[in-house]
């Protein structure tokens, strides 16, 4: 033990630090930062988008580069930002919340976020190789088959392929961890709602990212190997794969929204002084949601032509979703009625979310009518819907979560000023670029068009809609802006709790210690933090005495399979590519080499971890609090 | 413990009770096994004896794979233990989730092909 303790005292560099770093707080930052890239990145195509849109018959981009941007786009925010940020979050808070020391597999956490990151490389790279992927984010046969969709595709397919394998072990991770390593006392019906979110998030993850793996699987055969699994001239059949994308992409949705929902939750009762209204039926409705989203995939396909039988099915599948939605809109009011309401930033984003996603709601209820689908498919007012759905739902979710639990990622508060600067310029910036979309779908403009002709009506409203975006964009700006400037001039958070919150999260001290608990708390009630403050001494009982702890060794090998699989995946492309500078077999023997070889190394090399001796334990707590 | 380490393992670690359990254990499993390759041997007669009806054979070898499926599960993968109640919550699910979608796919696919 004495030797292994050795180990963690060693000075390596900071850098070396992050690549091998197992700890699941600074993998959360590590996943706030990617994401944030890949939001930023995301965020600047829809600019351009938007400029282009900005008057009729603009030519700022051209039609084959506005394609790109729109696949990239809906790609890169939905599967390389919204999901990383949301990861942030839940590798933070839900190891805290539980009273855990960390997750249950630390190398597989590591190995999720570096395999996602690689696979995020992949799609983005293809810039360089002939352009990106231009299907649009759902890449429907035969716009994507190897008839008519270039190399970009190639990359999507298996860019998004490796990406998702981060994804699901990431999600099994965090299954076990909270089936498992919850603290005594803490009963899954004490759990924050946080967790319950992640939990069914993770479920879902289980559950739809494997036929999206599938059908993915199919098209590549079907694009670099020759099958005809989507080829109807062969004996394929071109609507299969929209139907594995939807049975993957409306649960999708739901992935993401899902764990906004929990911040939210988090949000709302800590700032209105009261518990969360409602929390037994929170919890069931998260769980209906959670399995009709299953059910409802033909909503999607309602103008495919499968027929008025399965039409209806699926509509009145879709509008029952409505119904535990409605629950959990009502328990956030009724949490915020009569409560001690404090309107800083956190809660500006938190409560202003329910208004929105309500908005968001209603038109998805009214695509869920087909008849009134035949009209609205494929207009802007599909655009508006989704994008009220995960800007004003997801995106505020995220905003109020960064916003509420910053202080305990990096010891100190953002800057309330510019937070609610930041605050204003972006909600009235999505209201005016996203409403007004609603009324361009209504009057007949479709979606994924690049351009449009004078004198239809529709240049004021595109005009509208592009200062809106900027406004939102000027609001990105600020808190980038209000990052740094909190940096410098915030002062160090020295106290567990500066909310005054309620969940465990806030019983451990600021910065947290790398093994968050020096004694594993015995939690007594929901919302446990709260009950100590009130019927304890305002400190959580411990449930076992202090101790040495064991703690994982960081390891650089969850980087190297990632890397494999990059180059692996790369080979695989090469294989489709006219010219390609070497053999592809070579760089596919190589990414399966160092695949498999970090993977063997991790099989054979025995890594029990080291242990934080009980004295110095002892001082870390002293220096903290 | 360590004046028994020179003792075999089972004598030294188990009781006799888990040890019983164990036997006992080891005893299902076989003859689970056994009945479960009677139940492929009876799925390989019905296709490949020519007397049987195809009308009747589909049906009839879908069930058995049902039967054999819900075996896995129980015996194979431990569902029947005790203590097993998230895995048993899991595989429901999955059960419950998958199967309308691959029976809506099988009667919707025909319909349109693109
Ligand atoms: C910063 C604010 C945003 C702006 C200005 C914006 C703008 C746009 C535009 C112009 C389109 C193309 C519409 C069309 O012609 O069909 C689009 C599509 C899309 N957006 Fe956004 N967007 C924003 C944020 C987001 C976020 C946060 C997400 C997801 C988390 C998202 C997801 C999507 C998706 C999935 C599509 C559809 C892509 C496709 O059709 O393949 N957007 N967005
Ligand atoms: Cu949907």
């Amino acid at each position: 033990m004495a030797t292994a303790t050795a180990s963690m005292n060693n000075n390596k560099s900071v850098l070396w630090d992050w690549l091998t770093t197992v700890d699941h707080k600074k993998l959360a930052v590590l996943y706030l930062i990617a994401g944030t890239l890949f939001f930023v990145k995301a965020g600047v195509m829809a600019l351009f988008m938007r400029i282009q849109l900005m008057s009729a018959e603009n030519d700022f981009l051209t039609g084959q580069t506005f394609n790109e941007f729109i696949t990239m786009h809906g790609t890169i925010m939905l599967f390389l930002a919204a999901t990383p940020l949301i990861f942030a979050f839940m590798n933070f808070v839900i190891p805290l919340q539980i009273g855990a020391r960390d997750v249950a597999f630390p190398f597989v956490n590591a190995l999720g976020f570096w395999i996602f990151f690689f696979g995020g490389l992949l799609v983005s790279v293809s810039w360089f190789f002939g352009g990106a992927p231009d299907a649009g984010w759902t890449a429907y046969v035969p716009l994507s088959s190897g008839e008519y969709a270039d190399l970009g595709l190639d990359f999507y397919v298996l860019g998004l392929q490796i990406s998702g394998i981060g994804t699901l072990v990431s999600a099994i991770n965090f299954i076990v961890t909270i089936i498992n390593m919850r603290a005594p006392g803490m009963t899954m019906m004490r759990m924050p709602l946080f967790c319950w979110t992640g939990l069914v998030t993770s479920i879902l993850i289980v559950f739809a990212f494997t036929p999206l793996a599938a059908g993915l699987a199919l098209l590549m055969l079907d694009r670099i190997f020759g099958g005809q699994f989507f080829v109807p001239d062969s004996g394929g059949n071109a609507v299969l794969w929209q139907h594995i994308f939807w049975i993957f992409g409306h649960p999708e949705v739901y992935i993401l929204v899902l764990p906004a929902f929990g911040i939210i939750s988090e949000v709302i009762p800590a700032f209105s002084k009261k518990r969360l209204f409602g929390y037994t039926a929170m919890v069931f409705a998260t769980l209906i949601i959670a399995f009709l989203s299953f059910m409802v995939w033909v909503h999607h396909m309602f103008t495919v032509g499968i027929g008025p039988i399965t039409n209806s099915v699926f509509a009145i599948a879709t509008m029952a979703i409505g119904i535990p939605t409605g629950i959990k809109i009502f328990n956030w009011l009724f949490t915020m009625w009569g409560g001690k309401l404090t309107f800083n930033t956190a809660m500006l984003c938190a409560s202003s979310f329910v208004p929105t996603f309500v908005l968001g709601g209603v038109t998805g209820v009214m695509l869920a009518m087909v008849p009134i689908d035949y009209l609205y498919h494929d207009t802007y007012f599909v655009v508006a819907h989704f994008h009220y759905i995960v800007v004003g739902g997801i995106v505020l979710g995220l905003l109020a979560g960064t916003y509420y639990w910053y202080p305990k990622m990096f010891g100190h508060k953002l800057n309330e000023k510019l937070g609610i600067l930041m605050f204003w310029l972006f909600y009235i910036g999505f209201h005016l670029t996203f409403f007004i979309q609603h009324i361009l779908g209504l009057i007949g403009m479709p979606r994924r068009v690049f351009t449009y002709l004078d004198g239809q009506g529709m240049e004021t409203m595109n005009l509208v809609s592009t200062i809106g975006a900027f406004l939102m964009g000027a609001g990105v700006v600020v808190l980038v802006i209000n990052i740094v400037y909190s940096a410098f001039t915030s002062e160090r958070v020295a106290v567990r709790d500066p909310w005054d919150a309620r969940t465990l999260e806030w019983s451990t001290t600021t910065p947290v210690p790398e093994y968050n608990f020096a004694q594993t708390p015995q939690v007594r009630s929901l919302d446990p933090w709260f009950y100590e403050k009130i019927h304890g001494d305002g400190l959580m009982k411990s449930a076992e005495p202090m101790d040495e702890i064991h703690m994982p060794n960081g390891s650089i090998l969850p980087f190297m399979i990632g890397l494999g699989l990059f180059i692996w995946g790369f080979g695989m492309i090469m294989l489709n590519m006219e010219n390609p500078i070497m053999p592809p077999a070579i760089v596919i023997g190589v990414g399966f080499v160092v695949t498999f070889g970090s993977m063997l190394v991790r099989s054979i090399k025995e890594d029990h971890g080291y242990h934080i001796p009980l004295d110095k334990v002892k001082k870390i707590e002293k220096e903290v609090s | 413990m360590s004046d028994e380490l020179s003792k075999p393992f089972t004598e030294s670690s188990l009781s006799k009770e888990e040890l019983m359990k164990m036997n006992r254990e080891r005893r299902v499993q076989i003859i689970t096994f056994a009945f479960m390759i009677f139940l492929t041997v009876l799925a390989f007669i019905a296709v490949g004896m020519e007397m049987i009806e195809p009308s009747f054979a589909i049906p009839f070898i879908l069930l058995l794979a049902v039967v054999q499926f819900v075996l896995q599960l129980f015996y194979f993968m431990h569902l029947k233990d005790k203590d097993h109640q998230w895995p048993n919550a899991f595989m429901l699910t999955g059960i419950v989730v998958a199967t309308p979608a691959v029976i809506a796919l099988v009667l919707l696919l025909g319909v349109t092909k693109y």
